[in-house]
Order: C-alpha cells, then sequence, then structure tokens
C-alpha cells in the first residue's frame, strides 16, 4: 500500500503542523546551503554537533524503513513531506534533531557508519540497542525515552494518524486525522 | 509550531511577551461582574452585553486556537494525561480527597476561556420532565422551584445557542415545540448491528442531541471527523464556550483571563460590592458591579463562597442555610462491552448517535433514573495502540489488526440522589497557589445508584449477548466512576433555609448575586448536565436584566 503526499499532508493536520509553509522555509534553508547546525555549506553532516535537516531527513527514512510494515511503499517521500511541517522553528523540532544525533551518534559508535548506510536489522538492532523499543516516550526523559519520543513514536503518529496507515489496519478515518463524519456510517469494505 | 511540547501552558509569565500587554485592571462602572468563562458565564455575559457593562474574570488563561492539533496530539500520544490535554493541574488547581470514594477532579475540568466545553463530550439532552420534580414523582430528593414548563422556552434558546444536532424520533423525550436547529447525525454501522438485536429484545433506539455541527452553522465548521472529540475538537464543529466569549466581548464585554477570584465582598445591606481577584503580577484588584453571577461550576463555586467568609456571613458567604457544597452530585458510569466475529468500525467519530431512553421514566424510590448509549468508540484507537509497545513492524501492524476492528460497547448514566455528606468544603491544611484553601471532595454514593448501575449492566449485557457478543467488561457498582458533571453544591430552593439560591438561582442571602452553573441543581436527574446549565444561565442573565432595569 503506497504512501502519498495526501498521508503526509493527513499526517501533518493531524498533529498541527502546516506542511505548506513550512515546505517554503526548507526552499530558503536549501538556498542558504542547510540547516541549522550546518557550518560548512554544501557539505554531508559528519556526526559532530546538531544534524543538519537532510542529515534528520535521511535518518529518519532509514528508520521508517524499520519501523513501518513491509507492504507499505512511498515511505521516503512520505517521511520528507512529513518532516516539512515538523523541521519548523518549533521546540519540537529541536527535539527531533536532538534525538536523531543520539540514533546517529549510537550507529557511528557501534557500526562505525550513519544510519542510512546501516542493514535493515542493523537499523532494529540499534534502536533496540538505545531502549526506544521499551521506552515509554518522554520528550524530557532519558536517551531511550527521547528517541522513543521524537523518532519511534513520531514516525508511528505520522503513519497511522494518515488514511493509508490507517487503512492497513482497517479504518481508513483514524483518530488524527479529518476524514470526515461519513465513514462512521459505512459498513465493512 | 508544531509538536505536543511545543503547547505553552499559557500560566507561565515567562511565556509569550504578549501577555504583558494584557490589561487586568477592574473596568470602572460595571454594572455586571461574571465569574467563570464557561458556559453559563459566557452565554450571561452575551446576553447582558449588548445593553450592560460587563466585565468576566476567568482563573485560567485563554487558550491560543492555533494550538488545537498540538492538543490533539497531546490526546493521542501515550507520555501525556487527560489534564495536560488544557493544562490543567499544579498548585492553582490543588485539591483533597476524604470521601468515601475518589474523585478525579483535575480529570474533570478546564480552567480557562471556555472552561470544560473545551473537553466536554457535548451531549445535550432535555431534563425530564419529572426530572423536576424528583420528590413527588419518585419519593427521592426535592422538587425543584421550577419544572419543565419554565424551562422549556429557555431549553429551545439554549438549543440554538449551542447549536444541536438532533431529531424529534425520542418517544420518550420531554416535549418539544419545534425542531431541532440542525439534523441529527446519521446512525452508526454499528447502531445499525445493535438495532437488529434491540428491535429482538422491544428496546427502543433513538437519535441523540448533539451539540456538534452536522451542518455549517454559526459560521463553525461541521464536524469533519477528527474522531478526539473529547477533550479536544480542532474543527470547532463541537461547541465551546469561546463561541460566547468571542461574542460577548464584539458587544463590548471586557474578558480577563488569569484572574481567579478570591473572594466576594459585601455591604451591611447584603449585597455584593466586589470581586477580589488577582492577577499574574501577583497583583489583587477589586471588581466593582451593581450585579455578580458566579458561574465557576459545581466545585469552585461553593469554594469562592466558602472562601467569602465573613462576619455576617461567618459560614460562607450566602450560606446562612448552611447548604453551601453539600448535595455534591455526579452521574455514575455503568457499561459494558465485547468483541464480535465481524466488523463493528469503531472509532471513526469520537461522539455516539444513538441511545435508549426507554427505562429512564421507570424510577421511583429504588430505581434511579437512567439512559442507555450505543458507542461508536468501543475498544481502542490503532493510532494510540501504535505508540505503545514493544514491537514495530509487521509484528505491529500485525498487534493492531489483532487488536482493531471487531469492538462493541455501551454505556449509560445514572442519577446519583442528593445526600447532604457528599460535599465540598476547605481543605484545613493545604493551599493553593495564591494561598488560599484548595477544595475538599468527599463524595459519596448511596445504594439506589449503586443497585440501578446493576439494571442498567443487565440490559446491556442482555443486548450485546443478542447481538451475539462475547462480553468481555462490565462496569458495574465496583468500576463505575463520575461522568465529570459536578451538580448540587449550592442547591435551588424556594426556601431560604433548604437552599442556596431561590427558583431565579439569585442566593437568598445577597440581593444582588446570581449563581449560573449545574451546582444549583436540586437533583440531577440521569441527562447530561450543560442544556440545563445553559437554559437556566440564559434565565438568570433576563432575571439580572429585570432587575437592573428595576433599580
Amino acid at each position: 500500500m503506497e504512501l502519498t503526499r495526501r498521508d503526509a499532508a493527513a499526517a501533518l493536520a493531524a498533529i498541527g503542523a502546516t506542511g505548506g509553509v513550512a515546505l517554503g522555509v526548507r526552499r530558503a534553508t536549501d538556498d542558504r546551503g542547510g540547516g541549522p547546525g550546518d557550518d560548512e555549506a554544501d557539505a554531508a553532516w559528519d556526526g559532530e554537533g546538531p544534524p543538519d535537516d537532510e542529515a534528520v531527513r535521511e535518518a529518519m527514512t532509514a528508520v521508517a524503513r524499520v519501523l513501518y510494515p513491509e507492504e507499505v511503499s512511498g515511505i521516503g517521500a512520505f517521511v520528507d513531506r512529513f518532516l516539512d511541517g515538523r523541521l519548523d522553528g518549533s521546540a519540537h523540532a529541536e527535539g527531533v534533531r536532538a534525538a536523531v544525533a543520539e540514533v546517529e551518534s549510537a550507529a557511528r559508535s557501534w557500526y562505525d557508519a550513519p544510519v542510512a548506510e546501516l542493514s535493515a536489522a542493523e537499523r532494529d538492532d540499534l534502536l533496540r540497542g538505545l531502549g526506544a523499543d521499551t521506552a515509554e516516550e518522554d520528550p524530557g526523559g532519558t536517551a531511550a525515552e527521547r528517541v522513543r519520543f521524537f523518532v519511534v513514536n513520531e514516525l508511528l503518529l505520522a503513519l497511522y494518524s494518515s488514511p493509508t496507515g490507517g487503512e492497513l489496519v482497517g479504518i481508513e478515518n483514524p483518530q488524527g486525522y479529518a476524514g470526515g463524519a461519513e465513514s462512521y456510517q459505512e459498513g465493512p469494505r | 509550531m508544531s509538536g505536543a511540547e511545543s503547547v505553552g501552558d499559557e500560566r507561565s509569565e515567562a511565556e509569550g511577551g504578549a501577555d504583558e500587554e494584557v490589561d487586568r485592571t477592574p473596568v470602572p462602572d460595571a454594572d455586571v461582574c461574571v465569574v467563570g468563562a464557561g458556559p453559563a458565564g459566557a452565554l450571561v455575559a452575551d446576553r447582558l452585553a449588548g445593553d450592560r457593562e460587563v466585565v468576566v474574570l476567568d482563573a485560567g488563561p485563554r487558550f491560543d486556537p492555533a494550538d488545537r492539533l498540538a492538543r490533539q496530539e497531546r490526546a493521542i500520544r501515550p507520555f501525556y494525561g487527560r489534564p495536560d490535554v488544557w493544562g490543567v493541574g499544579g498548585a492553582r488547581d490543588a485539591h483533597e480527597n476524604a470521601g468515601d470514594w475518589f474523585y478525579p477532579l483535575n480529570h474533570a475540568r478546564v480552567k480557562g476561556i471556555g472552561g470544560s466545553t473545551l473537553h466536554w463530550q457535548g451531549m445535550v439532552m432535555r431534563l425530564h420532565e419529572d426530572d423536576f420534580n424528583s420528590g413527588t414523582e419518585r419519593g427521592v430528593g426535592p422538587d425543584w422551584p421550577v419544572d419543565y414548563a419554565d424551562l422549556r422556552p429557555y431549553y429551545a434558546e439554549a438549543e440554538k445557542e449551542l447549536g444541536v444536532a438532533g431529531a424529534s424520533d425520542n418517544p420518550y423525550a420531554p416535549p418539544r415545540e419545534e425542531p431541532h436547529p440542525m439534523p441529527a447525525f446519521e446512525p452508526s454501522y454499528s447502531d445499525s448491528l445493535f438495532a437488529e438485536a434491540c428491535e429482538e429484545l422491544g428496546i427502543d433506539m433513538h437519535s441523540v442531541p448533539n451539540a456538534r455541527n452536522s451542518e455549517p452553522y454559526d459560521d463553525r465548521s461541521p464536524c469533519v471527523g477528527y474522531g478526539t472529540c473529547q477533550p479536544v475538537c480542532p474543527s470547532g464543529a463541537k461547541y465551546d464556550a469561546t463561541v460566547h466569549v468571542e461574542r460577548a466581548e464584539e458587544r463590548g464585554a471586557t474578558v480577563v483571563d488569569r484572574a481567579p477570584v478570591e473572594r466576594l465582598e459585601h455591604d451591611g445591606d447584603d449585597r455584593v460590592t466586589a470581586a477580589v481577584y488577582a492577577t499574574p503580577d501577583g497583583e489583587r484588584h477589586r471588581q466593582a458591579a451593581d450585579a455578580f453571577v458566579v458561574a465557576a461550576g459545581g466545585v469552585e463555586t461553593p469554594r469562592l463562597l466558602l472562601l467569602s467568609d465573613s462576619d455576617r456571613y461567618p459560614d460562607g458567604l450566602a450560606n446562612g442555610s448552611g447548604h453551601v457544597g453539600e448535595f455534591f452530585m455526579d452521574h455514575l458510569f455503568a457499561g459494558a462491552g465485547g468483541t464480535l466475529d465481524e466488523e463493528t468500525r469503531q472509532n471513526h467519530v469520537g461522539f455516539y448517535t444513538s441511545a435508549c431512553d426507554q427505562f429512564y421514566d421507570e424510577a421511583d424510590a429504588e430505581q434511579a433514573p437512567f439512559k442507555l448509549e450505543f458507542f461508536n468508540y468501543a475498544g481502542p484507537s490503532p493510532v494510540e495502540m501504535a505508540l505503545t509497545g514493544d514491537d514495530w513492524g509487521d509484528p505491529l501492524l500485525e498487534r493492531l489488526r489483532d487488536g482493531y476492528g471487531n469492538h462493541v460497547a455501551m454505556g449509560g448514566l445514572v442519577e446519583q440522589a442528593p445526600q447532604a455528606d457528599s460535599r465540598i468544603t476547605l481543605a484545613d491544611d493545604r493551599t493553593d497557589d495564591r494561598g488560599n484553601p484548595v477544595p475538599q471532595m468527599e463524595w459519596t454514593v448511596g445504594e439506589r445508584a449503586l443497585d440501578t448501575i446493576e439494571r442498567a449492566n443487565e440490559i446491556q449485557v442482555e443486548i450485546l449477548e443478542e447481538l451475539g457478543a462475547d462480553v468481555e467488561w462490565v462496569a458495574g457498582p465496583d468500576a463505575t466512576g463520575p461522568a465529570y458533571h459536578h451538580m448540587g453544591t449550592t442547591r435551588m430552593s424556594d426556601d431560604p433555609d433548604s437552599g442556596v439560591v431561590d427558583a431565579d438561582c439569585r442566593t437568598h442571602d445577597l440581593d444582588n448575586c446570581w449563581i449560573a452553573s449545574s451546582s444549583v441543581f436540586p437533583t440531577s436527574g440521569a441527562m447530561n448536565p450543560t442544556l440545563t446549565i445553559a437554559a437556566l444561565a440564559l434565565r438568570v442573565a433576563d432575571d439580572v436584566e429585570a432587575r437592573l432595569s428595576g433599580m
């Protein structure tokens, strides 16, 4: 089942960000060579300091490929579009960047490679090694709890509050998605 | 701004430089001072604002409408509890529990502009005729000093003000004079499953009135199905009292947020002279007015009166009867649920569309009135399930598919009879952020309500079994809880020795002080109280205007 731009927009609408506005910000940011923490234009993030937006996108997409079920396609564009709205100037965006830095730091320490270059099994092990599977989300908690909040649950919230994510489970109008006041009247599809 | 944790609590001084610009000083020459910007206070203010100088003081903040989606994220994410969605809790909202039953007060209220309608479910039934004559008709509690006929025109007005979607298909509802302002929401798919079972059993189903737009109304959106009605509607389709606060302000009223009223002062002629309130800068102010309307809900209203004791009123203002704070009531939840071997299409919306009032008026001294509800949100929400657990990928999807899809459930509300030892008092040794004694809950529930919960459970289980459900849970007398409807603590009575306010909701002891709240309910019935609160508030506004005109 393919995730679409509509799914990403729906996920953003569900959690209070507007992708369109933020998209403009991103382009302006790209024009000047990177996002926060990127001191050298055109240089890839080297794992030191806060990751720039592109590094966040790469890492989040790589993690999403582990978190999302096999039958989902279109993950890269979905995550990219979703992050257009989330990587704004909010405290939340800073939390995402900091949590991604934690994940990247562990990846480079344990596997000597960025998250995006790890195999799916290694990414799964990485997240479990960080404790993000058993941790309860907490934006101000331990590293595991912050990774659970800003990375794992961030991506699961995006997927399962979207119409395609909902349909995977059997609900095309999941909680958080403004899917109208008709589907509740309809029988099984 | 995105992100649940990016929402400001609008309570700390450090937040928002713009707040420095807010003028919270008293309004000169005010005619009416309203305490509380929930539905009652907002309706009173709106009704009077055109002709009168009205000021509204509320303890909580003015919430930014732009944060509603982020509040919805809080409602979905497991890190946040229900009180976190609207910033309830902390020293401001401290309270004590000292009764037989624990009362989760901070789950049951929102402080701020809009009050608890910000998180309410939005169900708006009229009380039944016998509810106003419970003593005579059922042998339980006092009769109200007003009856259904007195409130009937105000009910109709309240339905228009709030915007109610409903139909006239309920043979058990009290008589009404005209259709609801909007058509009812269509029944759900699961309603159709219940309907077959109920037909077999001779149990009637009918629509329910929702304060939720089934079509565009009052420049607000129709419901778009976010599915998080309780605790937050991002679309504005569900009525909340910010509607009337904004309208009152447009008509000239002054609404001051973060201005907790700490006491009411009076003169030697038994007239309230001023509301003393605090502001975030640590200052205290006196708002003088000709008339005062206390609309702070069933807990903070009696608390304010008790805090306002004086030499003339040593037991609390307006407490000549000694009943301020007594007879605290809530509705008791009765429910049952389980699973079917077929899809039931739950959690698309956060409200219910069918109910059964068939058994309501069987009530007598032994059985309380009760109503039954057919849920559209039985079982877990997949997105909420997805955020807990130690799995992801295919195993998570498998768990979600196993957990979602075939649940059914029924709920119901049961009346609690008034009893003096179920009450709100002031805590002896605990104070809030301003140094004022916090409310102490002493909630006690009698046998009649508990027996009636069992009766409701019997019917619910019978329906579920007829439906072919595997009944997996029953919320009976041991598992019941409150519906977050605070009632009874400044009861209405013609007799000054028996009640706090008269039939006009004006305090017996003070000539220029009214109470607009479910706290005036002498008995509670089993219908959600807000439409009755709204009807009484409109009636209070008319009485205030009449008396001001006659002054």
